[in-house]
């Protein structure tokens, strides 16, 4: 359904137009910058991170495992060794605090295609041609655990989108139309053509792991001003889970308004596209 | 009564959902085997860096993050495509285009976070990346009569993995042919061999352990081992010693 109007305009008319995309342009240089710490070593001989999303070692001294990686050895009953659990414990405490989901709107090279295709499906006007339940992504994930157990294979890594992209772009074979090639292009039709926000929020197993991690995160989304809300919508048109917004706003005067869904991402849009300036982040609770 | 009703619909609308989801979960489930992979087949015969646990082992923990690949200094080892024979991501080699020269300090294994390379592995001499065979032995230089001698003289451990072995040229009837031999316990799969064959297509191949070697079946057993493993002494005690005839029996003849 082609919305009436885009979000945006509103807030950059009330805001200004830094304002407007301050969490936007923070979370793309974010993106970007991640992708440069592994990207400089291949590209120009400087390496600060090797490896991809999967596992990394950083200047030698700090490794970082994929802790859904480590469960799928794990389950399938292979002990890791230190470096890998080391890498994964980090990894977990880093996003136990600052929810899990950052990983997905802050660091997945993958939210970079499927935001594209968002944008483009919109200002195409294409109807949602499947509507997907989002539980589909924790089924997903318990079957992935599941089969890697049967299997004695860490299943998810053949098909992962997140690190074949990563892979791909690090390693070259992107270019050279690998799987990689196949399978990104593959979830950016789908999201595109198929349905909306059909990856990152429906079926991926990754962002529902990662959302499980930040259950009990401090740094969330919180509608502090919730009471100058004038129901215009544009914070609903831009979430990736907008579900997660109703029970913010909601909350009575002086009640808990952060968002405390594990499905929400941290991205920060709505802080962005909002004129009255509802939103703001909060470490803990309450404002 | 209307609660009861009520909550009798629950238990069955719960129960259909229960059984809808175990379905899909099912559906993903297939899915996901369909992709894992299983068994030497699916295994593939791609060369894998050192110390690589055996067979399907490796997919229980390798990560395919690539810190092997870009910690092998001369490049050999790369991460497969769709189009070589290992599921994609996994590291592997291949032996003609870049062989393994077996660093000592074998810095691909030290890379690997997970122990998908085995880190017991410390002697590189020890490495089992597979073994080479030779396969032309209707192309081989050496088989054929002359003196190529490229893999023998290459090898990393000549004289141990690769020897030439001397036999009778009967198309010439007064020479020798030197025939390449690889001795698998020794042979680490490094693949130098097959990196320099001077043939069009490498005479000496390198092969994964499970293709090369052949297995014996569960059951057998190796009499003359099993023997030694008992101290020379009789197998099955109070077995009934048989007469010696023929040529065993004369005095001086063959010892048993």
């Amino acid at each position: 359904m082609r919305p009436d109007r885009f979000a945006g305009p509103a807030a950059v008319a009330a805001k200004g137009r830094v304002a407007a995309v301050r969490w936007l342009a923070s979370r793309r240089s974010a993106q970007a910058a991640f992708l440069a710490l592994f990207a400089s070593g291949p590209l120009v001989g400087i390496w600060i991170t090797k490896g991809t999303l999967a596992s990394s070692m950083t200047l030698g001294v700090l490794p970082l495992t994929d802790p859904l990686l480590l469960l799928q050895s794990l389950a399938a009953l292979h002990v890791p060794e230190r470096s890998a659990l080391i890498g994964a414990s980090i990894v977990l405490a880093a996003y136990a605090v600052v929810g899990g989901r950052m990983f997905c709107s802050w660091v997945c090279p993958v939210n970079l295609l499927t935001d594209l295709a968002h944008w483009l499906r919109l200002r195409a006007g294409f109807k949602n041609a499947l509507r997907l339940n989002r539980q589909l992504r924790y089924w997903l994930l318990a079957a992935t655990i599941a089969m890697s157990a049967a299997t004695g294979s860490v299943v998810w890594e053949a098909v992962n989108p997140v690190t074949m992209l990563h892979r791909g772009l690090l390693f070259g074979t992107l270019a050279a139309a690998g799987l990689a090639a196949v399978v990104v292009g593959a979830v950016f039709l789908f999201d595109l053509a198929v349905a909306e926000r059909g990856w990152c929020s429906h079926l991926c197993p990754v962002g529902a792991f990662y959302g499980l991690i930040g259950r009990f995160r401090l740094l969330k989304v919180a509608a502090p001003r919730r009471a100058d809300c004038d129901h215009c919508q544009d914070c609903f048109q831009v979430c990736p889970e907008p579900h997660v917004i109703v029970p913010a706003l909601k909350a009575p005067a002086g009640g808990d308004a952060a968002i405390r869904s594990i499905d929400c991402t941290n991205c920060g849009r709505c802080i962005d596209v909002c004129p009255q300036s509802v939103f703001a982040f909060s470490l803990g609770g309450k404002p | 009564m209307s609660d009861a009703r009520g909550s009798s619909a629950a238990r069955r609308a719960f129960l259909r959902d229960a059984a809808q989801g175990m379905c899909g979960l099912g559906l993903m489930g297939l899915g996901l085997a369909a992709l894992a992979p299983a068994g030497h087949g699916e295994a593939g015969t791609a060369i894998r860096p050192p110390g690589a646990l055996a067979g399907d082992r490796f997919f229980a923990a390798c990560a395919r993050c690539g810190l092997c690949v870009r910690d092998c200094p001369y490049d050999t080892l790369r991460l497969a495509e769709r189009a070589d024979d290992a599921p994609v991501g996994t590291p592997m080699f291949v032996a003609r285009d870049v062989p393994c020269e077996m660093c000592e300090d074998i810095p691909c294994v030290r890379a690997c976070p997970t122990g998908a390379l085995d880190k017991s592995l410390t002697d590189i001499v020890d490495a089992k990346m597979g073994v080479a065979v030779l396969v032309g032995r209707e192309t081989c230089l050496n088989v054929l009569g002359l003196r190529c001698d490229v893999c023998y003289r290459v090898c990393p451990l000549i004289d141990k993995a690769i020897t030439l072995d001397a036999q009778h040229n009967v198309r010439t009837g007064k020479h020798a042919q030197l025939i390449p031999t690889v001795h698998a316990d020794a042979c680490t799969g490094c693949g130098k061999c097959e990196k320099s064959c001077v043939l069009e297509e490498a005479a000496i191949k390198v092969l994964p352990i499970h293709l090369a070697e052949g297995a014996l079946g569960e059951h057998y057993r190796l009499g003359w081992e099993e023997k030694k493993r008992n101290r020379d002494a009789p197998l099955v005690p109070g077995l009934t010693e048989l007469p010696k005839r023929g040529i065993d029996a004369v005095p001086g003849g063959p010892k048993p």
